[in-house]
């Protein structure tokens, strides 16, 4: 049976996908995986009293998404996708945790995220089985999940031999609020939900939104104006720029240099105020809401916008070539947590860690939304693959997302920006919405029923992803420059946990 | 009289000292920065506080603080103030000097050791593989001062060194170096250990007294900012002509006092910490720097016999 071709942002009948037996989806999904697609959804729903598999496979060179499904009666178990393919091994935890569907021979079974509506509510967060090890060498450290500094709670365990990192474990959870539930929840008016998709992870306000706004967008059929796309794209920019040059600074403080950390935080404060002056919120929240946005951008603000990133990006440009001059920096950077490309790839990172490690993917160039479908977007990679390539890849994107906002502020009108947003949603429908934040590939699906309802919504962060591309990075490292490769990760918990 | 005047002026300058590492940090980062005092008013602060101390603690854990603290007093109480008597005086002070100071050290490490903690346990590891670099730095150095001036008390070497020629300033020079290095490590400063690190995966010496609280913590941080002034001292010494009377040679060790605490700051500043197991071959630097002040004395001073 064929899979179903569909699109970014194409809502398609959920009876037009096709169902097939696990073991052939199973083979089907691995060969196609061999031959340059790569999953971004892997989820289960439920239905009566089984349960229905979707998988949603990225054709990244045609910008496609193939999308098949298999139902699982009474099976309790089937044979696992990882054993083949690696990529799938988080997904497929996932699957377990929620419904207790095993997959056999699944070389990592661990607990995800203890999710609220887990299968076995006995599995609890304390009782979580680390990787341990008898050798009386080796000693373990435990980090978390509070931490000194001011970050989000999760747990490191490290089995270190003297200062090396031998093997290093992530255990997270501790921020699962149920977010894919209180999607549906009191569904009567679903955009209003844009409050919850602003909440999902506080550093992707913008990301989360334009995400869950362009999947409600196509379930209800709504054309938005070009105007909004822009202010979007803006929006999505000035996030992606400002966090990097959060980063950039969080970086320089991790190893104490502390002229580019005083820098760039100072650049980072200017550029997110910018987003301050739009729309009132500094993380841009308010801004984005189903059917365009709700802000325009006045022309005596554009051109106050375009003076202050001619400045951002002189300031930009004169520390970064400080930064990434300095013999000292360079030392700690060059050679410290690196992930193979293979690796990278057989994992299924995401983002700019992926694009560091030269895995070429990004979702403003493979499946494009919105304004970036009007125009060519230039993927970065780079191949060091170590902390040097990830903190310089944020610091490249830093003059492309200003050059991209800078274009997008020339062609802005003066026109509305809004549209009516009350048509309903299309009944039967499932859509994938695919964004990149400024972490990698945001994927929400949202699929309806045949009265028009909100049934099911599936968030993937980039995230999800990305920890298990920590724990390969801090691999043979040395325990004191874990820091480091954790900050040039800057991985979200709360949009893993959800 | 003068003794004492020695001791207190020791005694109070830390504060001023760790205050202006931390004004020209701030300045350099273009920040109004804390009140030049901030040092003062936390230790204050700490001393007015209650303190938590872990079950899992015994009695080293609790007299470590004091031992730690006293140890550094009376190692200050060994340096002379340029031409000016220290307040314990005698033949091969210095050889105490070091070891009491080893002492405190050797505290602050079992008592890291005591809390069980995996982070104590890996910053007592790390301070004490450091520590080993320093020992030999320091006595290759003034044994040289030993051998050359004949003397083997602190007030006698100092006051000794003077009128040699140029060979001795180069010494003097390379010393202030190597002492001024001894500095960063002994004081945990950049580019050796970050003072204001939250990471405890890649402290050393902080990582160490994350379980002292209250009074126990105030004499810890006073202790090593008073461990970072006695070495600062000992360079003023060695630089400072030693004919002056006691009000210059006073404001000339404020002096220098300030001026090695700008350079700590501006070092914090423009330099990245090194990678942790990078640190051993920056501390090599200092011992290159000892080994070569003693061939200088062995090849260019005259009338030096083993």
């Amino acid at each position: 049976m064929k899979w179903l071709l569909s699109r970014n942002n194409k809502p398609i009948d959920i009876n037009d996908i096709p169902v097939m037996d696990i073991e052939k989806l199973r083979e089907q999904a691995l060969s196609k995986c061999t031959n340059n697609k790569r999953v971004t959804g892997f989820f289960g729903i439920k239905e009566k009293a089984c349960v229905k598999l979707y998988i949603v496979l990225a054709d990244d060179e045609n910008s496609n998404l193939l999308i098949a499904s298999a139902i699982f009666k009474k099976e309790k178990s089937y044979q696992s996708f990882t054993k083949d393919n690696i990529s799938f091994h988080i997904f497929e935890r996932e699957f377990f945790e929620n419904f207790g569907i095993m997959p056999i021979e699944h070389p990592w079974l661990k607990p995800v995220r203890y999710s609220f509506n887990r299968f076995n509510k006995s599995d609890k967060l304390e009782k979580y089985p680390f990787f341990q090890s008898d050798n009386k060498e080796i000693h373990e450290v435990g980090v978390g999940p509070v931490h000194a500094g001011i970050i989000e709670p999760g747990h490191f365990r490290f089995l270190c031999h003297g200062e090396t990192i031998l093997n290093m474990e992530i255990q997270l959870g501790y921020q699962h609020r149920g977010v894919e539930k209180l999607f549906l929840a009191d569904n009567e008016n679903i955009n209003n939900k844009i409050y919850l998709a602003e909440s999902i992870a506080g550093d992707t306000v913008i990301g989360h939104a334009t995400a869950f706004v362009n999947a409600v967008e196509a379930l209800k059929g709504i054309e938005i104006k070009k105007e909004a796309f822009l202010i979007r794209s803006i929006a999505l920019e000035i996030e992606r720029a400002a966090i990097h040059i959060g980063d950039l600074s969080a970086l320089a403080n991790d190893i104490a240099y502390l002229t580019a950390n005083a820098a760039y935080q100072a650049i980072r404060t200017n550029l997110i105020n910018t987003l301050l002056t739009i729309c009132g919120s500094r993380f841009g929240r308010g801004l984005i809401r189903v059917g365009g946005s709700n802000f325009g951008i006045t022309k005596e603000l554009i051109h106050e916008i375009k003076q202050k990133l001619d400045k951002i990006q002189k300031d930009v440009e004169l520390t970064s070539e400080e930064f990434f001059s300095s013999p000292s920096v360079l030392a700690r950077l060059e050679n410290t947590g690196i992930v193979k490309f293979e690796d990278a790839k057989t994992i299924g990172m995401v983002g700019p860690a992926a694009r560091a490690s030269g895995l070429s993917v990004d979702i403003r160039a493979d499946h494009p939304s919105g304004i970036y479908t009007k125009f060519a977007f230039h993927k970065i990679t780079l191949k060091t693959m170590d902390a040097f390539a990830r903190a310089y890849i944020r610091y490249i994107e830093i003059i492309q997302s200003l050059r991209i906002i800078r274009d997008n502020l020339d062609e802005l009108t003066q026109s509305a920006v809004m549209v009516k947003p009350y048509a309903p949603v299309k009944k039967n429908s499932l859509v994938v919405s695919m964004i990149e934040g400024w972490r990698g590939e945001i994927v929400h699906v949202a699929v309806t029923d045949n009265k028009k309802r909100m049934t099911h919504y599936k968030i993937k962060d980039p995230s999800f992803n990305n920890w298990t591309g920590l724990e390969l990075a801090v691999k043979n490292n040395e325990i004191s420059d874990f820091p480091l490769c954790n900050k040039s990760f800057n991985l979200s918990y709360c949009g893993f946990d959800l | 009289m003068e003794i004492f005047i020695n001791l207190i002026i020791i005694i109070i300058m830390p504060f001023l000292f760790i205050g202006m590492i931390n004004r020209t940090k701030a300045l350099w980062a273009g920040k109004r920065g804390v009140p030049l005092f901030q040092f003062l008013y936390d230790f204050i602060k700490l001393l007015k506080k209650g303190q938590v101390i872990s079950n899992t603690t015994s009695f080293v854990f609790q007299m470590m603080s004091v031992i730690y603290l006293a140890s550094v007093i009376f190692a200050c109480s060994l340096i002379p103030m340029v031409n000016h008597r220290a307040f314990f005086s005698f033949p091969g002070d210095f050889i105490l000097f070091a070891y009491i100071l080893g002492l405190g050290k050797f505290f602050t490490v079992i008592s890291a050791m005591d809390t069980g903690s995996s982070f104590e346990g890996m910053g007592a590891n790390r301070e004490a593989t450091f520590s080993i670099f320093v020992e030999p730095v320091f006595f290759v150095i003034i044994s040289s001062f030993a051998l050359i001036t004949r003397n083997i008390t602190f007030i006698s070497i100092f006051t000794s060194l003077d009128n040699h020629g140029w060979i001795i300033m180069l010494i003097k020079f390379l010393t202030a170096a190597a002492f001024f290095e001894m500095i960063l490590v002994e004081g945990s400063r950049v580019p050796v250990d970050d003072p204001n690190t939250h990471l405890e995966l890649t402290m050393i010496h902080e990582v160490m007294i994350l379980d002292n609280s209250g009074p126990d913590l105030a004499f810890i941080q006073y202790g090593t900012g008073l461990k970072m002034t006695a070495f600062s001292i000992l360079i003023a010494n060695i630089l400072i002509p030693k004919n002056i009377n006691i009000l210059y040679s006073i404001l000339s060790i404020t002096g220098i006092l300030l001026v090695i605490a700008v350079m700590i700051g501006l070092t914090e500043s423009l330099i990245a910490r090194y990678k942790l197991s990078r640190v051993p071959q920056f501390l090599f630097f200092m011992s290159s720097l000892s080994l070569i002040i003693f061939s200088l004395i062995l090849f260019f001073i005259k009338g030096i016999s083993l």
